[in-house]
């Protein structure tokens, strides 16, 4: 995955390495800027089974400022933001790996080094016995739940680092 | 043998004479005697699908999961740019102005429509609430969910968007939308079931070419289908899944 970019990013950023459970890792560029879920709307994308993004709606496209052509093809993990711990997602795989269904407030991080909070289903597409993919559906959360969601990662975040 | 065509129950009610006359047209594109049984509501047609005596349906995207993945449907086409969306709608007088202004416990009135009612309850959660807090109150139709509204029975109501949108001027302006949903992805569909999916290909082509002579026309004027699209094995399972990511939380 391409490093994010200085030119795409709006306002003051902190730049991170961020590493992902294959051993790659990529440098990104993170803002505090919120952008607010547009009520009504779902963002919807599928993916392969190895998490390579092969469909995304018009909701997707917006709310992660890349272009349909930029992440038609990307890793899921291109929305990874550095507040969410490696937990969430080990928990979300392993769910979706057993046949089940996931659910859980997720912290994405866009283009432009912001962020915003959905709350996400995902489910394996099973076809004749056979998970050929994963449809993931993020509409908006609970501000509460949010507030929740984020102390807890905080966390599991610190928890990480002090065992680390 | 008398095959059984059913239409959701979700219509209004000036369209039946209008699935009457498809039923004429669909019998002789066919070739074959078919019925069509209008059930009174969502349980009935649940009930007669699930004792075989539904044999092509209209179905709505809830019913279509079934149908597909437990019954042996198969997609034959979609009406054109024909999504179900849902609205929530409050009195326009009341004191509710966005969703964050409903209550947890908050009382939302809705209808037997279970694909409008699971978006409807995505649409208020942002309110925290959940199928734990709420309290809902049923009704017939949407008419009767604009009533509960306005005599202060419930909160909120859930309706179909295009349902919101024929609503009588004198009703509709008595009313407030608080959130619509735009998810696009979610339709009505006609099905075949197994006894005549040896149709689908030759019915597929009659229904496309339906809108290109005027007595097809007028049918599908009468159904308020501009046309129809064809729809692939494909994208009705991924229908399915997106309504099962909707269903409510086990």
């Amino acid at each position: 995955m391409k490093d994010m970019q200085k030119d795409d990013i709006v306002g003051d950023y902190e730049e991170q390495i961020q590493n992902f459970y294959d051993g790659s890792s990529r440098k990104i560029l993170v803002t505090q800027e919120e952008t607010e879920f547009p009520a009504g709307c779902l963002i919807v994308s599928r993916t392969d089974v190895d998490g390579i993004i092969t469909h995304a709606n018009e909701s997707f496209v917006t709310m992660s400022g890349y272009s349909r052509e930029e992440i038609i093809g990307q890793p899921q993990s291109i929305l990874r933001h550095p507040d969410m711990p490696a937990a969430a997602f080990v928990d979300m795989w392993e769910t979706l790996q057993a046949g089940k269904k996931w659910y859980g407030y997720v912290k994405n991080l866009r283009k432009n080094g912001g962020y915003y909070w959905v709350y996400a289903t995902a489910i394996p597409n099973i076809r004749n016995g056979v998970v050929e993919g994963y449809s993931s559906v993020r509409r908006e959360p609970s501000k509460q739940k949010v507030e929740e969601h984020a102390k807890l990662y905080q966390e599991m975040l610190n928890q990480s680092n002090q065992s680390a | 043998m008398t095959f059984n065509l059913a239409v959701s129950p979700d219509f209004k009610p000036d369209r039946i004479s209008g699935w009457y006359i498809f039923n004429t047209w669909l019998q002789n594109q066919l070739n074959e005697k078919i019925h069509l049984e209008l059930h009174n509501g969502f349980d009935d047609q649940l009930t007669a699908i699930k004792e075989k005596k539904v044999d092509i349906i209209y179905a709505n995207p809830f019913d279509i999961s079934r149908l597909v993945r437990e019954e042996g449907f198969i997609p034959v086409a979609k009406p054109y740019a024909k999504p179900d969306e849902a609205i929530v709608v409050t009195k326009v007088d009341g004191e509710i102005n966005s969703i964050q202004d409903l209550p947890v416990t908050a009382t939302i009135a809705q209808t037997e429509a279970r694909d409008v009612n699971n978006i409807g309850m995505i649409l208020v959660e942002p309110a925290d609430i959940t199928h734990d807090t709420v309290q809902f109150v049923d009704c017939d139709n949407y008419i009767m969910v604009a009533k509960t509204l306005l005599n202060g029975g419930a909160d909120a109501g859930f309706m179909l968007t295009e349902a919101f949108n024929e609503l009588s001027g004198l009703v509709a302006k008595q009313l407030k939308p608080l959130v619509s949903s735009q998810i696009h992805l979610i339709h009505h569909a006609l099905l075949l079931g197994p006894e005549l999916a040896h149709h689908h290909d030759a019915l597929a082509a009659s229904l496309l070419d339906m809108s290109n002579n005027e007595k097809g026309k007028k049918i599908l004027d009468d159904l308020g289908i501009s046309h129809w699209e064809s729809m692939g094995q494909e994208e009705a399972e991924f229908m399915v899944d997106l309504m099962d990511t909707l269903a409510p939380k086990d």
